[in-house]
């Protein structure tokens, strides 16, 4: 079953020409045909151009070519522009958008020989917990179809999980990416703020969007952020810092770290069966020779209040571009200003409008120093509060989610609670610090995974990467796959 | 809370955003609700605290300004919604 190897196992296996990139790409379309019906973890797929790249990788090999990632089926979640392929953002407001150019991060991975296919499914605009905002419908989890993925990189997470690719694609702007890996079993990295480019990104929230893998274990999130890292004239946030070899820094050896557990994390609404997981989780580190220091993170509990200040903010102003002149659908008025109105209120969800009014009004005046500017103060407070935690432990140890899987329509009724799910994640983002969650156990019944959060410092993947491999080589949570 | 109250209508209409009743009702109270819990940033005395709008702080980024190849007159234009002559079309602006 070539679709379930890990893109170490995958290119050893193409080096040694045992199997062709042809059959790996197959093998993972024939999975998506047997299940993703159930699933829905892609928007759609073009069959016929991933086989034509996964020939030419094939191709590549044969004259002896070496590359990180050459013939390995790397699935994108629909809001990272790929030349000549539709891009919606999971949006009606698009309409048949195709992306005149590719990515940053999307070139690097084709420069690094990936056959890049596939449109993953995810919340409107990146903005959801749960993949239940697409305009083409929800995600289900592998593990338990009649629950969410989480979000907002839920189609991404799924389609790791189940199989359908090699690794994946997500984006992070409050926990989009270590949530629903957290909630699907699999890995899940979101770099330091400026890691990796921008640049055919569809911007949700400027200051706190990154891109990042899923992947079936820490060595593949090692090698996807090496392969995409770097600083990028087209993005002035990304940071010209040079890029590490990330997977030599796996060695394992973690004795001496000092990881901290912060005490305001150990809130009322945290799942029983989730803290056991995570103290066992610390246990083991302890086993394995790490540190556990006691940190406290005063300003946790304002952590959501100022995500949904600032990233509403910015997201106002993002989705301004969105206006039915150059590009996407159309409906037209009288004049420019009914003709915007009326393509926006027929074209956006329900949770684009939400966050657009918010963000407007945040920014109105009279408002702006009352909400904007004070949550960009509180901001500079939860920042300072991880610079002081990081002056004392190497890296940070948390739950990623308070809960596993929720089930479909549980909280689509009540945004707020929806918020709260993204408790452990979002400071994360404001701080531009860099986590990562890792596959921890699972709750007893139903069978749910439970992922382990680390934070690390402003580019400290090193560290964070080698705790989380030293974890992954004690334990064999990440080996289990949901039965679909 | 009493203090959080969006005039959704005036709001949306400097979005540019239409919405039909039932929406300004339901955004109203959903807004209302998240405005509520927002308010508890205002407990902390942050007078002398900087604000904080990139959390990597990077100041006059600046690249050569040179020429360089960029999208092609027909690719800009190949998603627009409605074209003629190598333009986009609008609704009339000026009578």
């Amino acid at each position: 079953m070539l679709n379930q190897l890990t893109i170490s196992e995958l290119t050893a296996k193409l080096a040694q020409r045992d199997v062709s990139a042809r059959e790996a790409m197959q093998s993972c379309l024939d999975r998506i045909a047997r299940v993703d019906g159930k699933i829905h973890a892609f928007i759609s797929h073009d069959d016929a151009d991933a086989l034509a790249q996964a020939d030419a990788a094939d191709q590549e090999i044969s004259r002896g070519a070496k590359k990180p990632l050459l013939g390995v089926p790397i699935a994108i979640k629909d809001v990272l522009a790929v030349k000549n392929q539709p891009l919606n953002c999971a949006s009606k407001i698009l309409g048949k958008f195709i992306s005149p150019y590719d990515a940053t991060a999307i070139e690097k991975l084709k420069a690094a020989g990936a056959v890049v296919f596939g449109r993953c499914n995810m919340d409107e605009f990146a903005m959801g917990s749960s993949t239940e905002n697409s305009a083409f419908g929800p995600t289900h989890n592998p593990w338990d179809i009649t629950r969410i993925p989480g979000g907002s990189s839920g189609g991404s997470a799924a389609a790791v999980a189940a199989d359908e690719c090699i690794a994946a694609l997500g984006t992070d702007t409050g926990g989009s990416i270590r949530q629903p890996a957290a909630l699907c079993g699999c890995v899940g990295l979101k770099p330091t703020y400026g890691r990796i480019s921008r640049y055919g990104l569809v911007a949700f929230a400027s200051s706190l969007d990154q891109i990042g893998p899923f992947t079936k274990d820490v060595r593949d999130a090692a090698t996807l952020l090496g392969v995409m890292s770097g600083h990028d004239l087209r993005d002035s946030t990304s940071v010209p810092q040079p890029v590490p070899d990330y997977a030599r820094a796996l060695t394992g050896d973690i004795k001496g770290l000092k990881l901290g557990l912060p005490k305001e994390y150990l809130i009322g609404g945290l799942d029983p069966e989730v803290k056991a997981a995570v103290d066992a989780a610390v246990k083991k580190y302890q086993e394995l020779g790490a540190e556990i220091v006691e940190i406290s993170l005063p300003h946790t509990d304002y952590a959501v209040a100022v995500y949904y200040i600032v990233a509403t903010a910015e997201a106002s102003a993002n989705l301004a571009r969105f206006d039915g002149i150059r590009y996407g659908a159309r409906v037209d008025g009288h004049d420019p200003i009914e003709l915007y109105s009326q393509t926006r209120g027929a074209g956006f969800g329900a949770e684009v409008k939400r966050r657009i009014i918010l963000g407007t009004y945040v920014l109105s005046s009279g408002y702006h120093d009352a909400y904007y500017l004070q949550a960009q103060k509180v901001r500079t407070l939860i920042r300072n509060d991880f610079l002081k935690a990081f002056e004392q432990v190497d890296a940070i140890v948390t739950p990623t989610s308070p809960t596993a899987a929720f089930k479909l329509g549980e909280k689509s009724g009540d945004p707020l609670q929806m918020y709260l799910s993204d408790i452990f994640t979002i400071s994360c983002n404001l701080a531009g610090i860099c986590g990562i969650s890792i596959p921890c156990g699972f709750t007893q019944n139903p069978r749910l995974p439970i992922g382990l959060q680390l934070l690390g410092k402003p580019f400290g993947e090193e560290t964070m990467l080698n705790l989380a491999y030293a974890f992954e080589q004690a334990t064999s949570w990440h080996k289990e796959k949901a039965a679909i | 809370m009493a203090s959080a109250e969006i005039d959704v209508k005036y709001v949306a209409h400097l979005a540019r955003l239409a919405l039909t009743p039932d929406e300004e009702k339901t955004l109203g109270a959903q807004l209302g609700n998240i405005l509520g819990y927002i308010e508890k940033l205002r407990e902390l005395d942050v007078t002398s605290v900087e604000p904080t709008a990139h959390a990597v702080p990077m100041v006059n980024v600046t690249r050569a300004d040179e020429v360089r190849p960029s999208l092609s007159h027909e690719d800009a234009l190949r998603n627009a919604p409605r074209q003629a002559g190598g333009l986009f079309i609008v609704p009339k602006i000026v009578e």
